[in-house]
């Protein structure tokens, strides 16, 4: 299979008042189309500037990245993206937060056809008859449930989320860990999934990226080979705790807490 | 019952105001030349009634134009600044100084620069006033805007315009209210403080000029009455337009 996503020796640096600050060094990623590609390092590696180099959000000083064998250079249409901040804005019902992607993306589709493409989403994530509400009157979990369907809303090829679960409570975690697989399995697309947690990593992951600490590279690619109906009970079996055991070995060589490592 | 009380307390309070005040002058045996009383005020409103009518008209409009100025060229100040950090660095320190300045020094320059310019002064005065606090709100609305809310709309390829329209725009708008609520005021102090210091004849500051070299006291205190009657209408009319373009910021009571 082609990847979808290809990132090729990618290194960027922030110019900063203390001289540059190096946040990727030769980074290589690439995702198969239709594989889920989590990504976890310690914090402050660069983590989140892959995603906005993905998106197209800004410029790598070398290197390229790659979607649908075309070069990423300016931001595309075929991208969803979900943040840890549900980003919801305040003035649209939980409906309208939805649709606002297609306003963009397809300015000439039907009111009515917009409709019922989030109401199908939102009903899919259990937030049916919420659409008409405020995005204040529901809780932290529903906020980012209706986020995801407003990042899946225009179909993009690629979902790019950045820590999307990570201010919610353990249970509702859970919860939206089963949400997301779901929606995955009623409508395919490529997903690049930033995270801190490592159990989310190999739940929902196909391929699991470990990036060293800063200036971060790919210090490991761990495939996850689970079957892909898995339930959370599967984290619990021998395999996935030697996975979790072998990224949580990673991450510490990542900070440099491996003895000897200095 | 709970829309009664809402109408029921402030007018109660009102009515206790104006008893106090009736209390005052009588206790003192205040004549109406030193103190005017609020049973002094009915006499007095109706007497110069339709002065009143046309006069009151005078500064509304005047104060309203001027809000209007201030609205249009604050926002465009503060969309200057909020989107260029070069534009706020530059511009922040003349703005503060500007509004430094105690706009009644104006008056006098503003009257000899335009002179004979009656009621362009006075809207000038009360776009002068009154734009600071919109400019100020709408360039920290704007550049305080969280990355992720342009992000969300930018890799989707959204141009500028579509961004500020969508989101920056009703984002920035409790803002935008919260300081039209002080513009309004102030507007309000910009029209009367001309009609006041630069004698034209018209408008109620004129009125209450008018009152004062007549030693009309009555004619004075229902002028300063009038006032806060159409202040209180204009801050209620921005209340309501907030209610209705920014209605959402409220939290549901629960």
């Amino acid at each position: 299979m082609a990847n979808l996503i290809e990132i090729k020796g990618v290194t960027h640096a922030y110019r900063t008042k203390a001289g540059p600050l190096p946040v990727l060094d030769n980074l290589n990623v690439a995702v198969p189309e239709g594989e889920f590609a989590a990504v976890v390092g310690p914090s402050g590696c660069g983590k989140s500037t892959l995603t906005r180099l993905v998106a197209g959000l800004m410029k790598p000083d070398a290197g390229e990245v790659w979607l649908h064998g075309e070069r990423v250079t300016s931001p595309r249409k075929t991208v969803g993206m979900a943040f840890q901040n549900p980003v919801m804005l305040e003035w649209r019902t939980i409906l309208e937060n939805v649709i606002l992607p297609l306003e963009i993306v397809a300015p000439r589709m039907a009111q009515k056809d917009r409709v019922d493409r989030a109401m199908h989403l939102l009903e899919m994530v259990g937030l049916k008859g919420f659409e008409a509400k405020r995005p204040s009157q529901l809780s932290g979990g529903m906020r980012q449930r209706a986020s995801l369907c407003r990042a899946i809303v225009h179909k993009p090829d690629v979902l790019i989320m950045d820590e999307p679960f990570g201010a919610l409570d353990a249970f509702t975690r859970e919860d939206l860990w089963q949400t997301m697989r779901d929606l995955r399995a009623a409508e395919p697309f490529t997903c690049v999934l930033i995270t801190h947690d490592l159990r989310e990593s190999v739940y929902l992951g196909d391929q699991v990226f470990v990036l060293s600490g800063r200036p971060a590279r790919t210090q490991m690619v761990l495939d996850v080979d689970l079957p892909a109906d898995r339930t959370l009970d599967i984290l619990f079996e021998p395999k996935a705790q030697e996975m979790l055991h072998t990224l949580r070995d990673q991450i510490r060589i990542a900070q440099g807490r491996d003895g000897g490592a200095h | 019952m709970e829309t009664a009380q809402k109408i029921a307390v402030p007018l109660l309070a009102i009515a206790l105001f104006l008893l106090a005040w009736e209390g005052l002058v009588w206790v003192n045996n205040w004549p109406n030349y030193k103190m005017a009383s609020p049973s002094d005020l009915p006499p007095a409103f109706w007497k110069f009634r339709w002065l009143f009518l046309e006069m009151g008209w005078q500064t509304l409009w005047r104060t309203v134009l001027g809000l209007g100025l201030a609205v249009l060229f604050g926002t465009l100040i503060g969309m200057v600044m909020g989107f260029s950090r070069i534009a706020r660095d530059g511009l922040y320190p003349l703005l503060v100084g500007f509004n430094a300045i105690p706009k009644a020094t104006l008056v006098p320059v503003i009257a000899l620069i335009f002179i004979g310019q009656h009621d362009f002064n006075t809207v000038l005065m009360a776009f002068l006033i009154s734009f600071f606090p919109i400019a100020v709100s709408v360039g920290i609305g704007l550049s305080t805007l969280e990355p992720e809310y342009r992000d969300i709309l930018r890799s989707l390829g959204a141009s500028r315009f579509t961004i500020f329209r969508k989101i920056a725009l009703p984002k920035t708008l409790p803002e935008f209210f919260g300081a039209l609520k002080v513009s309004v005021t102030l507007a309000f102090i910009g029209t009367n403080l001309v009609e006041i210091v630069s004698p034209h004849g018209r408008g109620l500051g004129a009125l209450f000029k008018s009152g004062e070299t007549n030693g009309d006291y009555p004619l004075m205190f229902a002028v300063l009455i009038a006032l806060a009657v159409l202040g209180i209408v204009l801050y209620y009319a921005v209340l309501v337009l907030e209610r209705i373009f920014a209605g959402w910021a409220e939290r549901p009571q629960s």
